[in-house]
């Protein structure tokens, strides 16, 4: 991550979780989260619903008077989540950023027809009802296309992906 | 004037009408607009959630396509997209690891990148190329009287910040009164999250966002909200029922894709602007500019 | 080149030197280099015990010259001159090789760092025998001084000074003197009156007889050197006669143009164009401004002052005029200006009413202010709470780095200002860390405490106007985690104070170069050194007090104008100044008399002989720049001490490894 380091400078002011429109929900705030990492305890916050409620705003980010990227920081704590498994059972986010991703993969593009119809069948039973209104207003403008759009150059998004997965091996 | 254009995923779906009223505007302001060849998905947040060189290596396949194509900037209509491919660039130049690693997955396929591509967010283009005299001296039927909230979003200025300021961005509101509006220039939720990705995954904390982004439109007497992120557009516009279900309102405030206003101001026929497509009938919104 | 003696002395400086060089190496190498008679090395140079190795070896070993490897030349090159001198060598044969600044302090290998040593000691090493003798010159002292800027160190500072019988011109931008002290209400932590204590001595200060005050005036120009200075002020046309006028403020009344936003309540009242910026003024004169008034401006105006003028003191025809004093010191005390909260857009400042600064706050609290002492919101109504954010614009890496120091502290007063008033009325002071540094401070901490304040431990995120609940409609909202607690609060108040920082005047810059000297990198004035010469400039005979060289409270301003008081004193309080002699020469039998080093010089030092067609160095007013010697497209202008053959013969010894 970037200028990572910056967290070694943080006062525990407050202004990240005091603007974080989320974080009244959040078992830490954004501030709690460098705390702990500074404390060497990031496996607390890791394990949280902290890092899946972030929604990327960023206001935390540019208000930050250490510069400290703060939304960067919680995207490699999704990355170390993932990675360990350490997601926590009732949070359906990272869920969604598999769906995503593997959409990405597949097509080159996002589908969103194919994204929320496989994030309702695994993780949302109750969506299809809540969501039916929208839906068919959405369907019927045309707003809900049913079959994705393929680039040409779709391997080459898993190649690159391959590509980075090797680096990654290597640096280890 | 010319850009390369890149429309983002949603432009096929759900944000459809920002993409058809984007290509209207454009042509009505004289601007051409290409399309970028091949483009893929930027990554969006999801992509950063992964690892995050993945996330540069996929945005830089864009900029690199971009590269190829042709000169001209590249201009890009959605938030997200926009900070993910600007956010690219700022990092590749900021950090020789990213630099490096980002060429190494684009040389597996037989692309390279240098990292200095411009991206430009469509209001950039309208504002700093364009310009509001140009746009004033186009506009048929003025907005007179029409109150406009304007909602900027959250990644429109933040974190890039590079055409507006990431507290108190001023871009829209400018617009809009060139365009003749009675902007709410005071709209004190222009950059409060809408919860984005959120509404999908926790729909409660999503919902209580755009309550207060539509509470706040609503005490102030907006006519309309305009959005400039196809993903802000969708919940505040079509999760307006949810919002009055789980608050208790009553909302029934029309939200537009910023770009299908300003067609109307231009004199683009509302087909060309994709107002069949909203949930929330943009109906009071044309009846209430003067022809 | 005749067979010189050279001794070489090489600091550890503690560790400074030793834990990064090796000296014993560095040392063993020197004692090889030609030349060199002795190489000595020992732990603090600059001690007596090591000043007198060197005195030792020029009387006992007969060191014809000397350099020391330690510090920078800046720290300790007089040190060692005078201990060459003491030993009877001429003090301009010992050369400084700066081994810590530009050495171990900024080199990370140990190895490269002794390697680095040598080459700088090297350097030095090559060029003495090339050193010639030098003598100081000798230069009068003019025993006037001049003291910039009319705020509490000003003032503070000029009395000092008057009362030792030194004729002192005391220079003040603004129409009157007082500075930010005067706008205050209480000081903290003791709530003296600001005015009780400060009146009286701007009072003493008009009246003293050694003090020649020249308010609404700006100095331009700086020419000359420690101890004779020529200093050029423009006294600002007031459009009033200061002889005549009584300070009756009848022209005030009469005005009519009465819109002007007053500076001294930083807007919250409306003055006229003619004006006393307030009651106790010093020199209580009135002043005619002349972007708003209408006969000034060219504008039709019946000009009721003049009519109700009557010492007839209104002159519209007054120009400005520049006049030129001589003095031996300057004591720069110019002051700060409050960090305008404008830019933190996130604090609504200026967009949503009773979000004030903290300026704004002093005046509306203080008795003689916009609303006589009544701390009251726009409307009139007096807040129910009240919230102060600490930090606005300090302690963040976009705006200013710098804690300001004095910002905990007149919250907590502006806290105590309020339980005093409105004793139902919350107040919430939200700080990352509260500074209470000073005597007493901490005790007024703890009593704000025990008066019911609440203390938030958070940095305010945002105000808005936007309520989300019933409690929380019609007012402001401060946004806070309440860091404490790990809790993000809303806090609806009626007013919210934002406690700004102190930053460097928009000018420190521009008005630094004015007098020959440089800003630090958050924009303050430079202290010569930090600890031992705070008050002190690197230009010798200026000196700097109070807020310009960093914010400080009251105490802190008046000790350091006493101490630049008493530096400027022992300064002009002798007949004479020694000033350095590495000046430059300009040889007549070389000079084209092509004029170009005339106008480039910055000091005005040069001037050309019509009757020899030469350039002419006035040795008294050159300050040893090496302007001319860049300059000159023959190479004939050289400076003593840096001859063109000495830095070449320094270059090949820092080469020559």
């Amino acid at each position: 991550m970037p200028s990572g380091e910056k967290i070694k400078i943080c006062q525990q002011c407050g202004t990240c979780t005091g603007s974080c429109p989320t974080s009244y929900l959040m078992d830490y705030g954004p501030r709690e989260v460098i705390a702990a990492f500074r404390a060497g305890m990031i496996d607390k916050v890791v394990k949280s619903n902290t890092i899946w409620l972030c929604t990327s705003c960023y206001s935390c980010t540019v208000r930050c008077p250490a510069n400290i990227k703060i939304t960067d920081l919680m995207y490699e704590l999704k990355r170390l989540a993932i990675k360990y498994d350490l997601l926590p059972k009732d949070s359906k986010n990272p869920a969604m950023t598999k769906y995503f991703i593997d959409n990405v993969s597949k097509y080159g593009r996002n589908h969103e027809v194919g994204l929320m119809a496989k994030f309702m069948l695994t993780k949302d039973w109750g969506m299809p009802f809540r969501f039916a209104g929208l839906g068919l207003k959405l369907f019927t403008a045309g707003r809900l296309p049913l079959a994705p759009k393929q680039i040409r150059g779709k391997e080459e998004i898993a190649k690159m992906s391959a590509y980075l997965d090797a680096q990654e091996a290597k640096a280890q | 004037m010319k850009y390369l254009y890149y429309p983002g995923c949603s432009a096929e779906s759900t944000g459809k009408a920002y993409d058809i009223s984007t290509r209207t505007v454009m042509e009505k302001l004289g601007v051409e607009l290409a399309e970028l060849d091949d483009w893929n998905c930027c990554g969006a947040t999801s992509y950063f959630s992964t690892r995050e060189i993945d996330s540069f290596a996929i945005a830089a396949r864009n900029l690199s396509i971009a590269q190829q194509q042709g000169d001209d900037d590249l201009c890009v209509i959605c938030n997200a997209c926009y900070t993910t491919l600007a956010k690219t660039n700022r990092y590749m130049a900021e950090s020789a690891h990213v630099y490096e690693q980002v060429n190494g997955a684009l040389n597996a396929v037989g692309r390279s990148y240098d990292g200095t591509k411009p991206v430009r967010h469509i209001m950039d283009v309208l504002i700093n190329d364009v310009g509001l005299e140009a746009i004033e001296s186009k506009v048929t039927r003025r907005l007179t009287g029409l109150k406009v909230a304007p909602y900027y979003g959250c990644q429109y200025s933040r974190p890039i910040g590079s055409f507006d300021d990431t507290e108190d961005p001023q871009t829209m509101d400018r617009f809009f009164e060139a365009l003749g509006a009675d902007v709410l220039t005071d709209f004190p939720a222009k950059l409060k999250c809408c919860g984005g990705m959120m509404m999908l995954t926790n729909a409660d904390v999503a919902l209580r966002l755009c309550h207060e982004i539509l509470k706040s439109a609503k005490d102030m007497g907006a006519d309309v909200i305009v959005a400039a992120c196809p993903l802000c557009e969708m919940n505040m516009e079509g999760y307006q029922p949810r919002v009055n279900s789980a608050f208790g309102t009553d909302y029934n405030i029309p939200v537009m894709y910023f770009t299908q206003l300003a067609g109307l101001a231009l004199g683009a026929d509302p087909k060309q602007l994709g107002l069949g497509m909203q949930a929330v009938s943009c109906a009071p919104v044309l009846a209430a500019i003067p022809a | 080149m005749a067979e010189e003696k050279i001794g070489v002395y090489i600091c550890h400086c503690g560790t400074n030197i030793a834990g990064k060089v090796d000296v014993e190496e560095v040392t063993r190498w020197a004692a090889e280099q030609p030349n060199v008679a002795v190489a000595r090395e020992y732990k603090y140079m600059c001690s007596d015990p090591g000043q007198d190795l060197i005195k030792q070896d020029i009387q006992e070993h007969g060191i014809t010259r000397a350099v020391v490897a330690a510090c920078s030349p800046t720290m300790h090159e007089p040190t060692f001159r005078k201990a060459a001198g003491d030993g009877g060598l001429n003090p301009y044969l010992l050369q400084m090789a700066n081994i810590r600044e530009h050495c171990s302090w900024v080199t990370i290998d140990g190895d490269a760092a002794t390697e680095k040593a040598k080459r700088i000691l090297g350097a030095q090493i090559h060029r003495l025998p090339l050193n010639l003798p030098l003598e100081p010159i000798e230069v009068p002292v003019n025993p006037n001084v001049m003291v910039v800027g009319g705020g509490i160190a000003g003032i503070e500072a000029a009395l000092k000074l008057a009362a030792t019988g030194k004729k002192v011109y005391l220079v003040e931008r603004d129409p009157s003197i007082g500075g930010h002290m005067a706008m205050f209400d209480k000081t903290f932590p003791t709530l003296d009156c600001a005015a009780c204590i400060l009146t009286p001595k701007m009072s003493a200060a008009g009246k003293e007889p050694n003090i020649e005050m020249l308010a609404y005036s700006e100095v331009t120009q700086v020419d000359g050197y420690v101890g004779n200075f020529k200093v050029k002020v423009t006294k600002k046309a007031r459009y009033v006669d200061i002889d005549k006028c009584t300070g009756c403020a009848l022209c005030t009344e009469a005005c009519v143009v009465r819109k002007v936003p007053n500076e001294f309540d930083q807007g919250l009242s409306k003055r006229a164009a003619a004006y006393i910026p307030f009651p106790q003024a010093v020199p209580l004169k009135a002043t005619l401004d002349p972007t708003r008034c209408l006969t000034l401006t060219g504008k039709k105006c019946k000009q009721p002052c003049v009519a109700a003028c009557g010492p007839a003191a209104i002159d519209f025809d007054q120009k400005d005029e520049e006049i030129e004093l001589e003095v031996g010191a300057i004591i720069m005390a110019t002051g700060f200006q409050l960090w305008d909260p404008t830019p933190e857009t996130r604090y609504s400042y200026g967009k949503l009413d009773n979000v004030i600064s903290s300026l704004e706050f002093e005046r509306i609290s203080n008795a003689s202010g916009p609303t006589g002492g009544h701390i009251v919101c726009k409307n009139g109504e007096p807040p129910k709470s009240v919230a102060i954010l600490h930090c606005v614009g300090s302690r963040d890496e976009n705006y200013q780095e710098f804690c300001s120091r004095v910002c905990c502290m007149y919250s907590l007063k502006f806290a105590h200002l309020i339980k005093e008033h409105l004793p139902e009325t919350e107040v919430y002071e939200c700080y990352i860390d509260m500074r209470t540094y000073g005597k007493g401070y901490e005790e007024f901490y703890k009593r704000l405490m025990d008066e019911g304040v609440h203390f938030i431990r958070g940095r305010a995120a945002e105000v808005s106007d936007v309520g989300l609940t019933p409690n929380e409609e019609g007012h402001l909202v401060v946004k806070v985690e309440d860091t404490l607690l790990g809790v993000t609060r809303r806090l609806p108040v009626d007013m919210v104070v934002l406690s700004s920082g102190l930053a460097p005047r928009a000018d420190a810059k521009s008005t630094a170069q004015i007098f020959g000297f440089g800003c630090s990198a958050n924009g303050f004035y430079l202290e010569r050194h930090p600890k031992l010469e705070p008050v002190s400039t690197v230009t010798d005979g200026i000196f700097i007090a109070g807020c310009c060289q960093y914010p400080k409270d009251i105490p802190d301003t008046v000790a350091q104008a006493g101490a630049a008081a008493a530096g400027a004193l022992a300064l002009v309080d002798n007949a004479t100044v020694k000033v350095e002699p590495t000046i430059s020469y300009i040889d007549p039998e070389k000079c084209s008399g092509c004029h170009i080093c005339v106008g480039l010089c910055p000091h005005a030092a040069i001037q050309y002989n019509e009757e020899k067609g030469v350039a002419e160095v006035i040795e008294a007013a050159c300050k040893g720049c090496g302007v001319c010697v860049a300059a000159c497209g023959s190479g004939v202008p050289q400076q003593r001490g840096y001859l063109d053959e000495q830095i070449f013969a320094e270059i090949e010894g820092a080469l020559a490894l």
